[in-house]
């Protein structure tokens, strides 16, 4: 009966339940349109599609809790590309740049929409766990591929673990623009050290992402060799990353003066905030994942002063690069560029100087002008200056890794400066 | 000592659960479906909220009563769009568009709001209390959370034994035909029940949000889920249940989280679920119902 009572009910609620679909549908797509008018537009101008233009695929999470990574390093390659192209010199580029929300599956997925559409050089991707995947992918495919924040050892590969065992073996195409996890938990530890900042630790990590625990496993070992006493070690995952009153009791009650936070911004802004609630104010110090932190909206920037960090790019630099760079980026976005904007700005003008001095064309098939880069970067007399890099050449060993040094950072009245002065 | 603050933790997790769980519990016992678009709604008043005071600038307490009336609205509405038509339709089908529901809200608060998450700057500005020279700090956030889920139980609980309509309610939750003849308006029991629960969900919103503010267009889902399974373990129906199991699983959260490990403790709150359905299928205080073949 009951189900009769259904059909009877259908026709004219169907006709409803249409016109409001539809109604729904119609909104929906203005507002989809509107949004990828204004920020999916590939790079360049659309015409200058001639034989000397390669094909850079972007990847990186633009929407999703680690969205400010993803649209930083969209926007520094897109104001390198413009640059590059406003030029006009023999190479031109095309990005494409796909979301893939911080997200393994989604990042493959995107790489193969790239594919389809050309791709030549990857530039990207931008988070650690997704790199890794992609990176299998390239390699196999033989294509080659700069990341300018995937600084988990398993982007490149060929990296023992803590026990001496190398979970993925090189991958020869893929190299670092960032430096790696173990080098920044050993400088972390290196930097808490020598400043004096503290000498009994606790830290939070995420176990869920390989990023965070690899700084985590080597800030522990390099900790004991500086002095540094662990007291309190505690975790999280994706689905958990709500409540931290459990964590920040445990470092409370076992006296710790510095919290180590090798984490992204997103879980680190509930930290802050649910430590000030209970009265606790330790010492904070994060990795490259902290940066970002002060431009989350409705973020209280008083909750992060004090707090330290790791960070190869500092806006307020004097250089006369970072300042052209940092007034086109507030000019084109409305906010002043971090570090994984400067990275992939950085990318794109290594991926140009390693094609000029490779000598390829924009008319090779991407494996060839993968062999030809990797040649180029691993040849050791290639080196490249630029934002990230702290005035100095910075080069490519075999490994993938980038030859260049994290640089203290600490935020005072919204800022970043430099921790030693 | 540490034990004791890792409770009062659990009891201010629990009592948002609790809540959240309310609204699951009624829009059950009156309508018999399962409203999963419930958790939705929080993220959609905690949205509300943060809007009005951080782009309209008005006072928190103004923000707090805009996302009642917001999500009120909003609860009726849905009701009357996505549920009411299917009244006599089969409960899978009932269940199904409630997911739709579900996504429909999620994605709108996508494409308005924005992935990127929003940090709920704090609505409530106490200072943490301090017991036994600072070896005990209670966030103010978490005393409040607390109270404000006694108040909302007993009031709850006086409006569906005191009052006519409260009458109607328990009325339709019992035998909703035998309701209709009585005299008893079961559509507009159904709206109000929906209009009750959506408002308590904006005060759990803003409350979960002033303790963990961080705040996204997927926030409401996994509270969501977790109130669902306090629901249920209380038993589904039943209003102190819904407390009752909302305050156990808040807790016994926080206690795994801290005794047994980070990554067990939601494998340890739905064991428990599993558990109870072994036990108890009706839930702590939900009443056992022979089903008539």
């Amino acid at each position: 009966m009951s189900s009769l009572n259904g059909m009877s009910f259908n026709p004219a609620m169907n006709r409803r339940g249409f016109i409001a679909g539809v109604a729904g549908l119609g909104a929906m797509s203005i507002l989809a349109g509107c949004n990828s008018e204004s920020s999916g537009t590939p790079a360049g101008s659309g015409e200058a599609t001639s034989a000397a233009t390669f094909k850079i695929g972007g990847i990186g999470p633009t929407t999703g809790s680690a969205a400010i990574y993803g649209n930083a390093c969209k926007n520094g390659a897109q104001i390198a590309i413009d640059e590059i192209n406003a030029e006009g010199g023999d190479v031109q580029f095309e990005m494409n740049f796909q979301d893939d929300e911080n997200d393994a599956e989604r990042s493959v997925n995107a790489y193969n929409n790239l594919k389809d559409w050309g791709m030549q050089i990857l530039m990207g991707t931008t988070t650690s766990t997704p790199c890794v995947a992609v990176s299998s992918e390239t390699n196999a495919d033989n294509l080659f591929q700069l990341t300018p924040s995937g600084s988990s050892t398993d982007v490149i590969g060929g990296q023992p673990d803590a026990d001496g065992n190398v979970a993925e073996p090189r991958k020869e195409n893929v190299f670092q623009m960032c430096f790696t996890d173990p080098n920044q938990g050993a400088a972390s530890a290196q930097y808490i050290s020598e400043q004096g900042l503290g000498t009994k630790i606790a830290i939070i990590y995420n176990n869920a992402d390989t990023y965070s625990t690899g700084i985590y496993q080597s800030f522990k070992s390099e900790a004991e060799e500086y002095g540094l006493e662990i007291v309190s070690e505690t975790t999280f995952t994706d689905d958990s990353a709500t409540d931290f009153s459990v964590q920040l009791n445990d470092a409370k009650n076992a006296g710790a003066d510095l919290v180590f936070l090798p984490i992204y911004y997103t879980p680190i802004s509930l930290i802050l905030a649910q430590a000030n609630q209970m009265g606790y104010a330790p010492k904070w110090f994060g990795v490259d994942g902290m940066d970002g932190l002060l431009t989350v909206e409705g973020f209280d920037t008083q909750l992060a002063e004090g707090c330290m960090l790791l960070t190869p790019f500092v806006a307020t630099a004097e250089d006369e690069a970072t300042q052209a760079f940092v007034q086109k980026y507030e000019e084109d976005y409305g906010e002043t560029p971090n570090q994984f904007a400067a990275d992939s700005y950085d990318c794109i003008y290594a991926i140009k100087q390693a094609i000029e001095q490779a000598e390829v064309t924009a008319d090779m098939d991407f494996s060839e002008i993968c062999d030809a880069l990797v040649e180029v970067f691993t040849s050791g007399d290639f080196s490249y200056t630029g934002l990230t890099t702290g005035g100095e050449a910075a080069t490519w060993s075999d490994t993938g890794e980038i030859s260049k040094q994290p640089m203290g950072m600490v935020i005072q009245d919204g800022v970043y400066m430099p921790l030693d002065a | 000592m540490e034990a004791l603050t890792n409770f009062i933790n659990g009891l201010s997790l629990g009592s948002v659960y609790a809540i959240i769980a309310l609204g699951y519990t009624m829009v059950y016992g009156i309508a018999k479906m399962l409203n999963f678009a419930h958790g939705d709604v929080i993220m959609v008043g905690a949205y509300i909220c943060f809007c009005s005071v951080s782009y309209l600038g008005l006072h928190p307490l103004l923000g707090v009563l805009l996302s009642i009336v917001g999500c009120t609205v909003l609860g009726m509405v849905v009701e009357r769009l996505a549920y009411k038509p299917l009244r006599n339709a089969p409960s899978l089908n009932v269940l199904i568009t409630a997911i739709g529901v579900s996504y429909f809200l999620q994605n709108a608060a996508l494409l308005i709001m924005g992935s990127d998450p929003k940090s709920f700057s704090s609505i409530i500005s106490l200072p943490a209390l301090n017991l036994f020279d600072g070896a005990l700090t209670i966030s103010a956030t978490a005393v409040l959370t607390i109270v404000a889920c006694v108040i909302i139980m007993v009031a709850l609980v006086m409006f569906t034994t005191k009052t006519k309509m409260g009458k109607a309610m328990r009325a339709c939750s019992e035998d909703r035909d035998a309701a209709q003849l009585m005299g008893i308006n079961v559509n507009g029991t159904i709206s109000m029940v929906f209009a009750i629960g959506s408002g308590l969900a904006a005060i759990a919103g803003v409350l979960m949000c002033a303790a963990y503010p961080t705040l996204m267009p997927t926030t409401g889902s996994m509270p969501g889920i977790k109130a669902f399974t306090a629901a249920v373990l209380g038993g589904i129906g039943s209003i102190p249940g819904a407390a009752l199991g909302g305050v156990l699983l808040g807790v016994i959260e926080i206690f795994a989280r801290a005794y047994i490990g980070t990554q067990l403790a939601d494998a340890v709150v739905f064991a428990v679920l599993i558990v109870m359905l072994l036990i108890r299928p009706a839930g702590l205080l939900g009443k056992p119902v022979n089903e008539k073949v």
